[in-house]
């Protein structure tokens, strides 16, 4: 049994500590927008989880090609790891934006082409791990997925763009505007503040539970060696 | 004041968005805790059958006389 590293033992700490510290920026120090009211307060979380989780996998199409060339499982490893972590962060941004879009758009879900375009992603790479549930073989699994999240890689900056390429109702908050946005504010400076703490507090919590993950996809590997040393 | 528009109570949805989120993550951390004490179990009972069987020496063992199971006859 491998014991925990002291500077992961401590990155778990930060990450609870950052997320308490950027909640509390959220729901006390930041202003109270005055046309959506309290609910305006989810955009913090709602952006900090999309940013890592498109990050996430657009790393891990880069992740894609390193194992395409190297052939070494390690990076294979890695990228399962990017892309579950990305999962869960990007499964929050899109339950965030629906409980936000309730009282601002009057409606849960529409099929926007933000929103449109986030389903996709979010099926794409459910669909990643359906498909290597599929595959027994290690080599064949890990290419499989390599070329499968390469192509899956596309769909993050097609979400990214979609608000500023499309005719949408999803407003544009950073760098840029958007005519036909509806429910769109500006930000004070308090509100910039906990924006870019929020943005930094999910990247440290990325990495920490990316690491954390790592880690069990390094174990299952072990325990997967040794079942096959015991068997044979 | 007729025309002063009040800010909506949303704080409902707030408090929803919010609760959501921690749930699913602390759910995520929870499968990442069962699943690494899961593997460390499987790892440990592997290891432990996949000991070498300590083979034992037949000069290490004392060979005891051994007792006859049936009766000595007796002399008549």
């Amino acid at each position: 049994m491998q014991s925990k590293p002291v500077t992961l033992k401590v990155l778990d700490v930060i990450s609870v500590l950052v997320l308490g510290i950027a909640a509390y920026l959220a729901l006390v120090v930041a202003p109270t927008e005055m046309v959506m009211g309290d609910v305006q307060r989810v955009f913090y979380f709602h952006v900090g989880t999309a940013w890592t989780a498109l990050l996430g996998f657009i790393f891990s199409a880069v992740l894609s090609v390193i194992y395409l060339v190297t052939k070494d499982l390690k990076w294979d490893r890695i990228q399962v790891a990017a892309i579950e972590v990305s999962l869960v962060f990007f499964f929050i941004t899109i339950v965030l934006g629906s409980i936000w879009a309730r009282p601002v758009w009057n409606t849960w879900w529409t099929w926007d082409p933000r929103l449109t375009t986030a389903t996709i992603t979010e099926l794409i790479y459910i669909a990643y791990f359906m498909l290597r549930q599929g595959i027994d073989d290690p080599d064949r699994r890990a290419r499989f997925g390599a070329v499968y999240a390469l192509l899956g890689g596309i769909s993050a900056p097609i979400t990214f763009f979609a608000i500023r390429l499309f005719r949408t109702i999803h407003p544009v908050v950073i760098g840029g505007s958007n005519m036909d946005a509806e429910g769109s504010f500006s930000m004070t400076p308090d509100m910039l503040s906990v924006f870019f703490f929020a943005l930094f507090a999910f990247t440290i919590i990325f990495i920490d539970l990316f690491w954390n993950r790592i880690r069990l996809g390094s174990l299952q590997e072990q325990v997967e060696q040794l079942k096959l040393k015991v068997v044979g | 004041m007729f025309f002063q528009e009040l800010t909506p109570d949303t704080s409902g949805y707030m408090i929803a968005g919010y609760v959501v989120a921690f749930v699913v993550m602390a759910l995520y951390v929870a499968s990442l805790y069962l699943r690494n004490r899961n593997l460390n179990r499987d790892l440990a009972m592997l290891e432990e059958m996949d000991k070498p069987v300590v083979k034992v020496e037949p000069e290490q063992v004392k060979k005891k006389p051994v007792k006859s199971v049936t009766k000595p006859r007796r002399k008549k």
